[in-house]
């Protein structure tokens, strides 16, 4: 029996239902037909929520499904029905804020698939398998943009000026709420 | 099949659907993945056509098998790129691309030099990737980079070399259990999800073993859990300790039940639910251990996030279940829930009130379900009706009010799952409540006059046709219902019209003075244009007498109401087989085998899944005896055995993640035992055939074997079950040793097409040993009274006699040894020891062999060198009993 909490799918969908970017961890969905009626089902489910302040929940074939919505991007994270609703959540919000950090508050359908490398990354980081590896959102955004920076740049400066954008992508953020 | 992101009115709107992808052919992109070989690399462009690749296998594109090896070929050319940013996509790409073994090779070497690389990000990585695409093999030549990385400083890399060993414990355990030791060093890291994810492969490793993950819950449990998600796992292995231990120590407090109460305090609000959670869900929890639990809960019901509201509802609705009494303090906060925007919430909170609802506040309950029924979905409505159908059973007082609801709802709008479900709560209630009866089977038939009309679909008339046949001729005036089903005879299709003149026959037989009437009714369908409704129309003419106003035979009123006690698929699959191979015979209904198959995988695997059931109600428990009982006499060779005495618990003959499962139910009979093996197979590879289990009964010289019932072919992953059965003297409590072995033919099955091949070969499995005890012949019946029930029994049966235990831990194991030994019922708690006593009396009740009673009563002592003594009286109705009791205890 295994008690080791863990995620089925993460789904990125835009404003008509369409893959932007989805990651499935589980054999629940063995075929891409399967895998796009699944994110059709659950988009069709949630479309008239209203998901924008605070992560909304529903349940749908033995699944917990917890979303949230920004701009034109719908976010989902699937576990089992056993699965704790607060776990999930926190994955949902560590995704949420992580990829929010990557795209500078920017986020929409458009930036999130400008920046897609970005947002697979922040997945990766995530979860691994269906076992989650991170769930902070800054350590996560952290974990994806060091790999942006240019390995020329000499080692101090490339802590010091990682450090000031995450400063002022902080100050922003607080600004912002 | 490619996917463009093209959309049809993307000149209108060309600005808003702009994509970086737009257009974006796999053929095109393969061409550019040509820069992956250029002698002078450019990081960035192969970053942008990693991306590309990377869109496409996510949108659900399939490379070929070519061309997803000329694309990893290329790729691992990157390797010699020193870009951060790059290699990050290689090791993406290269797990999306799943390469085959002799392709893994290619790129082993350049990533166990990325293991052992100073940059972090590299050696985290690295990891990942490698231990996604090993195989066995390749693991051992990594191991010992990857134990070093569980302990490494670094938090990035220890997590990455934890998480790879629990994915890697599914496929190759032996590799991964050697490194305990560095995991449980890791479970000690200072970083919090180091120590979640050395947990987790820790409790992993050792999980077959129920002591060490005892101590490890004991040693935690003290200490500091960092991470919340830690501390969740933590709750649930708690939860599963007390599951495991909790039986047998009734003294008071629950072990660890402190911890998860503290754990209720903790300040993560996963933490809080999962340990609520667990509270919710101990098995006989009382209502002191669950207010804590109920109170956090309902701090939750108010909660501005939905999800915390959801979590919150869910739980207290399936606590609703079992402890409805607990809930009632959160009715308030749920009530408000009602109108919760969420409708999943509102319908949780819905089914939790009427399930905690008193007979009071049912009426202002309906009131507001009724405001709601209107706008929510369908698949909530069949929670409500469900839940609304389980609060009639409970009042029944009340139905007027809730079968007025159904009634009303059926006239609504809504789908044919909704109907169903309507219809079948109605039938239910109708068939229940005896006062409903009457009143609504009318009212049903109004609503579904209605309701036809509305073209619902079949299988419901026929249920209901079904039902008026065996309900409404029972009730005061059954004449009015002809005028319904007749109805139903001008108006249906030919299936419902059969069933509307069996319906008819069902009245005839049962009402006499409506035998005419119905006969004239009959007489008009022989002129129907269905060869089925013509039929059945002369069958029941011809089989209901002549028409006058007379009693009806009793054959005929069993052929009428008498169920088939075959199995319907097995009449199917026989008569198929008739109808391929023609013969003379006719058929004969006894050649119906009527065993329950079970079903094949295949089957099994489909997609089966109910609809989500928000609170719904789980299936009845049937007892297991029963259900054994059924078993064993849909068996021929079994049947004359006579009544069932006992079934034991399954006794299991093999170690937990062997190829094959097997546990052993002992069935007691008068004059025969029967072992039933529970075979599973756990290789998806096999088919096992022609399973049977040899016993070699050297050491049971009582018994004679006599019957054997193989098993014709076990599949994988489905239980199935294999008999031997052996004779012994009547009523004598024979006892003995038996040693077994699985013998059985194996043949290969091809796991992508499940098609197993044509020959097998025969081969043998050892099992291990168990024995048929004394105890096995007693049964567990307890009595209410002790005293009173010693009593009456007849003083001159009483046998009393004295024994020496020897030494002994503590009373406690004295009493469960002696306990078990019998295999009686304790009574009125007197199993329970108080700690440190030195004297106890436990008294214990049961049915022997030959439905003889028995009652013991055991006085234990302890003196100061820990030696124990027993006195032992036993009462029974026959005085050999009584005797048979003591040789039991002296022999064992």
């Amino acid at each position: 029996m295994n008690l080791c909490p863990a995620v089925k799918n993460i789904l990125l969908l835009d404003s008509e239902g369409n893959r932007v970017a989805s990651k499935f961890f589980t054999d629940d969905w063995p075929t891409n037909k399967a895998k796009e009626a699944f994110e059709k089902a659950v988009f069709t489910k949630t479309q008239k929520t209203n998901a924008r302040t605070e992560a909304e929940i529903t349940m749908f074939e033995d699944n917990i499904i917890v979303y949230k919505f920004v701009q034109d991007l719908h976010f989902f994270v699937t576990g089992g029905e056993d699965e704790n609703e607060m776990i999930l959540a926190t994955v949902l919000q560590g995704l949420f804020d992580a990829v929010a950090i990557l795209l500078r508050d920017n986020v929409d359908k458009r930036e999130a698939l400008e920046n897609l490398d970005l947002i697979l990354l922040c997945i990766d980081e995530i979860v691994d398998g269906g076992i989650i590896l991170e769930t902070d959102a800054s350590s996560i955004a952290s974990k994806v943009s060091t790999n942006s920076i240019d390995s020329a740049a000499p080692l101090s400066e490339q802590t010091l000026s990682q450090a000031l954008t995450t400063a002022r992508e902080h100050f922003v953020r607080s600004l912002l709420q | 099949m490619a996917q463009p992101l093209v959309k049809k009115d993307d000149d209108r709107d060309d600005e808003a659907d702009y994509s970086p992808f737009l257009g974006i052919e796999k053929g095109a992109v393969l061409q550019e993945a040509r820069v992956f070989n250029d002698p002078q690399l450019d990081a960035r462009r192969c970053s942008q056509v990693i991306t590309k690749l990377l869109y496409l296998l996510n949108q659900g594109d399939s490379f070929t098998k070519v061309e997803a090896t000329e694309v990893f070929f290329a790729v691992t050319k990157l390797f010699q790129s020193r870009d951060n940013g790059l290699r990050r996509m290689v090791y993406l790409i290269i797990k999306d691309l799943s390469p085959s073994a002799d392709e893994v090779i290619i790129v082993t070497s350049s990533l166990m030099k990325d293991m052992n690389s100073r940059t972090d990000m590299y050696r985290a990585n690295a990891i990942r990737v490698l231990c996604r695409i090993t195989d066995g093999t390749l693991l051992t030549q990594i191991e010992r980079y990857l134990k070093q990385a569980i302990v490494d400083k670094n938090p990035v890399v220890a997590s990455a070399a934890l998480v790879s060993g629990i994915h890697l414990l599914q496929t190759t355990p032996e590799i991964v259990k050697r490194w305990s030791n560095e995991v449980q060093e890791a479970v000690q890291s200072r970083a919090a999800l180091v120590q979640f994810h050395a947990l987790a492969l820790l409790h992993q490793i050792r999980q077959n073993d129920r002591l060490a993950v005892s101590k490890l819950v004991t040693s935690l449990t003290k200490g500091t859990v960092r991470s919340p998600l830690a501390q969740c796992l933590l709750i649930r292995y708690t939860s599963q300790v007390i599951r495991e231990t909790g039986v047998n120590s009734q003294t008071g407090d629950r072990p660890f039940y402190d911890y998860l109460e503290s754990c209720l305090r903790h300040k993560a609000e996963m933490v809080i639910f999962e340990a609520a959670k667990a509270i919710t869900e101990l098995s006989n929890v009382t209502t002191r251990e669950l207010t804590p639990a109920i109170t956090v809960l309902q701090l939750f019901l108010s909660s501005s996030k939905p999800v915390l509201r959801f979590a919150a509802v869910r739980t207290l609705n399936k606590v609703a279940m079992t402890h409805p009494m607990a809930v009632t303090n959160c009715n308030i906060d749920m009530e408000s829930l009602i109108s919760d925007q969420n409708r999943s919430i509102a319908t949780l909170a819905i089914t939790t009130l009427l399930k905690t609802g008193n007979e009071s506040s049912v009426d202002r309950l309906m009131k507001q379900i009724t405001n709601f029924m209107s706008d929510i979905a369908d698949e909530f409505k069949i929670v409500v009706v469900e839940a609304i159908r389980s609060l009639c059973l409970k009042f029944p007082l009340k139905y007027r009010s809730l079968m007025n609801f159904l009634s009303n709802i059926l006239r609504e709008e809504g789908g044919f799952e909704y109907k169903k479900a309507i219809v079948d709560s109605i039938v239910i209630l109708i068939r229940d409540i005896p006062d409903a009866k009457e009143e609504h089977s009318s009212s049903l038939l109004a609503g579904l006059v209605f309701n036809f009309c509305l073209n619902l679909v079949l299988c419901c008339f026929s249920q209901i046709l079904h039902f008026i046949g065996n309900e409404g001729p029972k009730t005061s005036d059954p004449s009015k219902y002809i005028r319904y089903i007749y109805n139903r005879v001008i108006l249906e299709n030919a299936t419902v019209r059969a069933s509307a003149v069996s319906t008819l026959a069902k009245f005839g037989a049962l009402v006499d003075s409506l035998k005419p009437r119905i006969f004239i009714l009959l007489r008009r369908c022989l002129f129907d244009n269905d060869d089925e409704v013509r039929d059945r129309a002369t069958l029941y003419l011809n089989s209901l007498g002549d028409g006058s106003v007379a009693e009806t035979d009793k054959d005929v009123k069993e052929f009428l109401f008498g169920s088939l006690d075959i199995p319907l698929t097995n009449i199917e699959t026989t008569l198929r087989n008739y109808e391929q191979n023609p013969t003379e015979e006719p058929f004969d209904i006894n050649s119906v085998p009527r065993e329950v198959k079970s079903l094949p995988l295949v089957e099994k695997k489909a997609p089966g899944k109910k609809p989500t059931a928000l609170g719904g109600l789980p299936p009845a428990p049937t007892s297991a005896s029963d259900a054994y009982e059924r078993l064993l006499s849909s068996i021929p060779k079994f049947a004359n055995f006579g009544k069932l005495f006992k079934s034991s618990v399954p006794v299991e003959l093999t170690e937990a993640e062997t190829e094959y499962a097997v546990n052993v139910v002992k069935h007691i009979f008068d004059q025969h035992v029967v072992f039933q093996y529970n075979c599973t197979n756990t290789i998806p590879e096999q088919l096992l055939e022609n399973v049977t289990v040899i016993v070699d009964a050297s050491e049971a010289e009582e018994f004679s074997e006599v019957g054997v019932k193989p098993l014709k072919s076990l599949p994988y992953d489905t239980p199935a079950q294999t008999f031997v059965a052996f004779e012994k003297a009547e009523g004598v409590p024979a006892v003995g040793k038996f040693s077994n072995t699985l013998r059985f033919t194996v043949k290969e099955v091809d796991t992508s097409t499940g098609e197993a091949e044509d020959d097998g070969v025969e081969d043998e499995y050892q099992l291990e040993d168990f024995e048929v005890v004394a105890a096995d012949y007693i049964l567990k019946v307890g009595v209410s009274n002790f005293r009173n029930a010693w009593e009456s029994m007849d003083p001159e049966t009483e046998r009393i006699d004295e024994y020496g235990l020897g030494p002994r831990e503590s009373l406690v194991e004295a009493v469960n040894a002696v306990i078990s030994l019998l295999g009686m019922q304790p009574c009125e708690g007197s199993e329970t020891v108080p700690s440190n006593s030195r004297s106890h009396t436990c008294l214990l009740s049961g049915v022997y062999i030959g439905n003889v009673k028995v009652l013991v009563r055991l006085s234990f002592g302890m003196g100061a060198t820990k030696e124990v003594a027993m006195k032992l009286a036993v009462r029974s109705d026959d005085v050999n009993v009584s005797e048979a009791i003591h040789e039991i205890v002296a022999s064992g």
